[in-house]
């Protein structure tokens, strides 16, 4: 277990020192490290278990290193989420497998409930239910079961490392049914999945026009604008206090966002709420493109400030320069002068109009549907420990 | 005096429209008792650098030998002017000033004394020059500014599109012979101005032209730069070099490049050239060019105060009209002011008051009491329009502040800071926020001399202002213009502030004086605009970190455009009110007061 710890501390260092820019190398990351957790972790009899809870151990540690990086989060909560599936898949089959050596009529009979009720979605009836049943099949066939958990479950975490690699291109395969000929298109910042969408749009010879905002105090716009134009597509840099000057003339706002919460909402580079408003007041759609591993099941409360993160004044102001100014000071020796320099914008629901993901297009108001796919609701607080 | 009223008799056939430079003189006028140096005796200029100094975009007016004129006053400045300390803050400016060695304090030497005084140090607050660099010496001054080519372009393209039939009607003698000179200024503006003459029940020529006036007079267009012909034009015309820059975004085709400061050694040389350019007026559209002075109340005052000293120092030539004369010469001046930086709304609106003046001098003054009335005319409006009306604005605005509030402002307004700090010595405890935007982060020297003043201040850059405006309890804006449908017209952010203010359900006050409404309407902000230097966008001074847009190939600098507008346009429902010298109205009431109160000012 060594070498895991030592993986998990310099993971934790990073993510506390804030290392790692973006969600999509944070995701990386943790997937890795949890699938080393997975394939070290020691037989033992109810196995399931005692994955989920060596897992969500760590995701702790990992999550409260950078509460606000909410891909880790996302990650760990999804790697639960498979172990349980796997765990309940596996014991449906078992039961059914019983019910069929058996060969009893009312076994049979028993053991198709057994399995209906193991693989039905959790209500307070199944869980009651479940919690009878899962000690009656826990007999048998346990090291077999166990090994079959371990390896479906590298399997399933597998995909998901895949999935992570290749959202970008499985959302880029929606551009084309997005940007005609002729659009005009603003995006906000840098994304790396906003420029490998416009990119797949250039395809098929549809040449369409590009403003970006720079998107202060990181001005990773200019590194997009840059990237576009060099792949020949006309592109305008405009500060961002021009947006809303421009946005009348644009058809469709394009942005990659850090995370997207249950209800709907967005969190993104700050900024980008006022980018949102002003779409809204022009009618234009706004679009949101993000991999499902930013899908994160958790409803923002006090978003602003809770998942937030404040940076260095000096991206806004110049020490030397305003060194005279942070001498005054009231009789108190308060300072007067205040900077504020948040990190992160949240966008309200009503405000996006269309989620781009690796499984499709929707609604902000289908996210939920599609975290209840991902997630299990056990995970959603990972402080508590669960019984299971 | 007698000689002006002889010329008058005579029915002059004025000549409008393009003519060539080499055009045979008008006929002789009469001479005019002169005060000054003797006349006639420079030698006439060469044309060309005359022809020059008229801007791309205005018809040049009748060429008269005023070139003697420019002459003379060229050789006047001089010895004996001290070069007052307001002016020694010019920030990167001492080169020029040395050469030109002038700028006397300005109000001083009208009769008027302790009026002067008082606008001087009022004037203080609009004459701060706005170095970029340092802020800690230099506290920038100023207002928006929405640059217009107005009364000149608009007035020359209307006398150019009537021309013989308002110079017959013009030529009516008799009772409408002292409405002439009226009449052939009023051409030149848009109509409002002209309905001054409702006062004198005599010129009802001139009325019913008036009245013609008014009804064509949804303000013509402006010189759009997509028309290849006139621009081609107006490059052979101009001073500065016109140099195409490139990759110019589509959309803004239609107004006119950034001219940077890389014309100023260009620039300085051409000055001895330049014999009819008064030195104070050059000086001023210098440093409009080099961005040294900003703000719509900084730059419609100094140019009215180099105004004022190109009118001291202005003597009728022979065979001329001092209205006429000193009408050309203003526009001139006005033309070489819209090379350097197209003119803010206020300076447009202040320029249509001053020919209104000269236009309505009465023929028995004599040169040196027209000189002295129109002074003093300048010093009225400054004082009037500007000083004074801000004094009223604070005093309404201050009351909209109470105890605990935290207020927002965008950029750097001149007004909004005078209403903190008055609101500070009150003794209100208040919190500010001041929001700040690239490329020209004015928030910073408000930022400055707010803390100095012991004011607490949170300082944030736009992309933050939904974070922070949680807090907020009001929004104080500047303007640089309104416009007749309620549009503020202010600088590029101001929209989005407003914006999210409205969002959160937090009260937007712009401040702003009345004489910088207009009549104007305007949707967006595309139509009108103005454009600013794009270098300013690709990069980010001080932080080396983030020169991303260094090195750019071909490739990528064909495909790549840079956009920097100054301007934006605020749809009026954001507006809660607008406090104005006139009171704290809504935005529907911007086209009442343009329309019953401008009269006003013209009956001064």
């Amino acid at each position: 277990m060594q070498d895991i710890q030592a993986l998990v501390n310099e993971l934790v260092y990073k993510l506390r020192k804030r290392k790692m820019e973006g969600s999509d190398t944070s995701a990386q990351l943790t997937v890795e490290l949890l699938r080393s957790v997975i394939s070290q972790q020691k037989m033992s009899e109810n196995q399931a278990a005692s994955l989920i809870e060596a897992v969500r151990e760590i995701g702790v540690k990992l999550i409260a290193a950078n509460p606000v990086e909410l891909a880790v989060g996302n990650i760990v909560r999804r790697v639960l989420h498979i172990i349980r599936e796997e765990e309940l898949s596996l014991m449906a089959k078992a039961v059914q497998g019983m019910g069929v050596d058996d060969e009893h009529n009312n076994g049979v009979k028993d053991n198709d409930h057994v399995a209906k009720i193991l693989t039905r979605s959790p209500s307070l009836h199944s869980l009651l239910d479940s919690a009878k049943t899962s000690s009656n099949s826990k007999g048998k066939a346990d090291k077999i079961a166990n090994l079959k958990l371990k390896n479906n479950v590298l399997e399933a975490v597998n995909y998901l490392i895949e999935d992570i690699k290749i959202c970008h291109e499985q959302i880029a395969e929606q551009a084309l049914e997005l940007i005609h000929q002729n659009e005009v298109v603003l995006t906000f910042g840098r994304s790396r999945t906003v420029k490998n969408f416009l990119l797949a749009a250039t395809k098929k010879n549809r040449s369409f026009q590009v403003f970006v905002a720079e998107g202060a105090p990181k001005y990773q716009g200019h590194v997009l604008a840059k990237e576009l134009a060099a792949k020949e597509i006309q592109t305008t840099l405009i500060a961002d206090s021009a947006v809303f000057a421009m946005i009348s003339r644009v058809n469709m706002v394009i942005v990659g966002v850090h995370a997207v919460m249950a209800n709907g909402g967005v969190i993104g580079p700050v900024g980008l709420n006022m980018v949102a408003l002003a779409a809204k007041r022009h009618a234009v759609p706004f679009v949101v493109v993000a991999g499902s591993h930013k899908l994160c099941p958790l409803y923002p409360n006090n978003p602003e400030v809770l998942l937030n993160e404040m940076r260095s004044p000096s991206e806004l102001l110049d020490f030397g320069e305003f060194s005279d100014c942070m001498d005054h000071g009231i009789g108190n020796g308060a300072p007067l002068l205040h900077v504020a320099n948040p990190a992160f914008d949240y966008v309200p629901p009503e405000l996006v109009s269309l989620f781009i993901t690796d499984m499709g297009g929707h609604n902000p108001s289908f996210i939920h549907q599609l975290i209840s796919e991902h997630y299990s609701a056990d995970d959603f607080n990972l402080q508590q420990h669960t019984a299971s | 005096m007698d000689g002006r009223r002889v010329s008058r008799a005579v029915p002059r056939v004025r000549q409008v429209g393009f003519f060539t430079p080499n055009a045979p003189p008008q006929q002789p006028g009469p001479t005019r008792s002169q005060s000054g140096p003797p006349n006639s005796n420079s030698p006439p200029l060469s044309d060309s650098p005359a022809s020059n100094s008229l801007s791309p975009v205005m018809i040049p007016p009748p060429r008269h030998l005023s070139d003697n004129l420019g002459a003379r006053t060229a050789a006047v400045p001089v010895p004996g002017r001290a070069n007052a300390g307001e002016h020694a803050t010019v920030g990167s400016y001492n080169p020029t000033e040395s050469v030109l060695g002038l700028e006397s304090p300005p109000a001083s030497r009208i009769g008027d004394g302790e009026f002067s005084e008082g606008t001087e140090s009022s004037l203080g607050w609009y004459r701060r020059s706005n170095s970029a660099k340092f802020a800690s010496s230099f506290p920038g001054g100023g207002f928006d500014l929405s640059p217009v080519r107005q009364p000149e372009t608009v007035a020359a393209k209307q006398a150019k599109n009537q021309p013989p039939g308002e110079a017959n009607k013009s030529g009516t003698p008799g009772a409408a012979a002292s409405s002439k000179p009226v009449k052939q200024p009023s051409q030149r503006k848009d109509g409002p101005p002209v309905a001054s003459s409702v006062a004198a029940s005599e010129r009802t020529v001139a009325d019913r032209s008036a009245e013609k006036e008014r009804k064509k007079d949804a303000p013509p267009p402006r010189m759009q730069f997509d028309d290849e012909s006139r621009v081609g034009k107006a490059k052979r015309r101009s001073v500065l070099n016109q140099s195409e820059a490139r990759n110019r975004v589509e959309l803004f085709r239609h107004l006119p490049p950034h001219k940077n400061g890389t014309q100023l050694p260009h620039l300085e040389s051409k000055f001895f050239e330049l014999h009819e350019m008064h030195p104070a007026v050059y000086k001023v559209g210098l440093q409009y060019l080099m961005g040294d002075l900003s703000g719509g109340n900084a730059r419609c005052i100094a140019m009215l105060q180099a105004f004022q000293e190109a009118i001291r120092d202005y003597c009728t030539p022979p065979e001329k009209t001092l209205i006429r004369d000193l009408t050309s010469k203003i526009s001139s001046f006005v033309s070489f002011l819209i090379e350097c930086r197209p003119l803010s709304i206020s300076m447009g609106n202040a320029i249509r008051f001053l020919k209104n003046r000269i236009a309505k001098l009465p023929l028995v003054l004599s040169e040196s009491e027209a000189k002295a009335a129109l002074c003093s005319d300048i010093d009225r409006f400054i004082n009037e329009k500007i000083v004074v009306a801000d004094k009223v604005i604070v005093g309404h605005a201050a009351t909209k502040i109470r105890d605990g509030d935290v207020l927002l402002t965008y950029g750097s307004s001149c007004v909004v800071e005078m209403i903190l700090l008055y609101a500070h010595e009150l003794g209100k405890q208040f919190h500010v926020v001041v929001v700040d935007s690239r490329p020209m982060l004015e928030g910073q020297k408000l930022l400055r001399r707010l803390v100095e003043k012991g004011l607490t201040c949170t300082y944030t850059h736009i992309n933050a202002i939904s974070y922070i405006m949680h807090e907020v309890t009001r929004v104080f804006l500047g303007a640089s213009s309104i416009l007749s449908n309620g549009t503020v017209y202010s600088r590029v952010g101001t929209a989005s502030v407003a914006m999210v203010a409205h969002a959160f359900s937090v009260p937007v006050l712009i401040c702003c004086e009345a004489y910088k409404f207009h009549e104007r309407v305007q949707l967006d902000s595309i139509c009108f605009n103005e454009l600013g230097d794009p270098d300013a966008i690709g990069k980010v001074p001080g932080r080396a970190d983030i020169n991303y847009l260094d090195n750019l190939t071909e490739k990528q600098k064909e495909n790549l455009e840079f956009l920097n507008l100054k301007y934006d346009a605020t749809p009026s429902d954001y507006i809660s009110v607008i406090v104005t010298d006139y009171g704290m109205i809504p935005p529907t009431s911007v086209p009442v007061i343009v329309r019953e109160y401008r009269k006003e000012y013209l009956l001064i």
